[in-house]
């Protein structure tokens, strides 16, 4: 029998393939990744014995049902909340060993002692609509950021970026063991300068 | 004469294209590696609250998903137009979550068990009262790391 050379094949049409299949996986891929408002949430066992704490270190904020915020009392608009926030929490009103030498705000007896005693107390109610929820969650996060950064400026001018930005940089997995060890006592100085204190009350039900 | 003549006989030389398949090959594995198929499809609407004061999710395998919201459009004939719970494909209730969670983290890696991250995925028009029930679920199981998920932006685009 007579072999016949077996004809070439037409590779020319492998990239056309190629590309249709890199096109394909190009549409579906998903590289970015997720960001939101980190929150711990309380264990679940009771203390047994609430510590005292003074209605002056209490900032209270209530969101009712028609997403009207309410805070110490008084109706507010959410836009003021932060301001109100940073000047509750800065306020180092304390005497003695209460006394806050860092902080900047009114020094008024009548709010918060120093940040270390401050305490945000966040209530909600059942038909509040999440998107408000994050809105506040989000101004008081803000709160803490502003008084952090300020504060890690002032420690750490050489650095040449905020607390957040340091935060983000301490988070980011690529940055090497060597620096995130000389990052985390400057951070963690800051973070105890302002710790955040953020209680959420069980939602009242809606009568 | 002859000689130049030579010279310019020979045609420009077509350039090989035989490496484009390699090259774009090359590129293929490239996203093929680094594609994360959507492992659940989405049953609900989710369109979440904006906000700018917010901490990258890295490492995605310590981290589970909760999505909550109304169930979009194709299911609502079923499910109602009341806000659900979605759980990997389907819908379940606020009593499956502690079983969802405790399965979730059996299946990580010993030592991811103690650090995971639960991600609340929920659309903003949802009543606070069904995460408050998330919420206290995850307290049962001591799942107490969470993250609002939020897309960034300003908190005003909540307001509307």
């Amino acid at each position: 029998m007579p072999r016949r050379a077996a004809p070439e094949v037409n590779a020319g049409s492998m990239a056309d393939i190629a590309f249709l299949l890199l096109i394909f996986f190009l549409v579906t891929t998903t590289i970015e990744t997720d960001s939101g408002i980190n929150r711990k949430l309380p264990p679940m066992e009771d203390v047994v014995d609430p510590p005292i704490i003074k209605e002056k270190n209490i900032f209270t904020v209530v969101v009712n049902k028609n997403n009207q915020l309410l805070v110490e009392e008084e109706l507010t608009e959410i836009k003021d909340l932060r301001a109100m926030a940073v000047a509750f929490l800065d306020n180092g009103g304390g005497q003695g060993e209460d006394a806050c030498d860092y902080c900047q705000g009114k020094r008024d007896p009548e709010s918060s002692d120093n940040p270390e005693k401050a305490i945000i107390s966040l209530k909600n109610d059942r038909e509040t609509s999440y998107k408000i929820y994050i809105a506040v969650q989000n101004e008081l996060v803000a709160a803490y950021n502003e008084l952090r950064n300020r504060e890690y400026l002032r420690l750490n001018p050489m650095d040449g970026m905020d607390f957040v930005a340091a935060n983000k940089m301490y988070s980011d997995p690529r940055t090497d063991a060597g620096t995130k060890a000389k990052m985390k006592p400057k951070l963690d100085e800051v973070k105890q300068m302002y710790p955040q204190k953020l209680s959420e009350a069980e939602p009242s039900k809606t009568n | 004469m002859s000689k130049f003549k030579k010279k310019k006989s020979g045609d420009l030389p077509a350039i090989s294209t035989a490496s484009l398949p390699d090259i774009v090959f090359m590129l293929l594995f490239f996203f093929m590696v680094a594609t994360v198929m959507r492992d659940s499809t989405l049953m609900v609407a989710n369109v979440l609250p904006a906000a700018d004061q917010v901490q990258k999710l890295d490492k995605k395998d310590r981290v589970m998903y909760i999505y909550a919201g109304k169930p979009s459009t194709r299911y609502q004939d079923k499910y109602g137009s009341g806000a659900r719970i979605q759980l990997n494909d389907k819908f379940a209730s606020v009593s499956e979550v502690a079983a969802f969670v405790l399965a979730e983290r059996a299946s990580k890696r010993q030592e991811l068990q103690n650090v995971l991250t639960t991600a609340l995925k929920v659309d903003g028009d949802t009543k606070m009262g069904l995460v408050t029930d998330i919420k206290q679920e995850l307290r049962k199981v001591n799942a107490l790391k969470l993250n609002y998920t939020t897309r960034l932006g300003d908190y005003a685009q909540n307001m509307d």
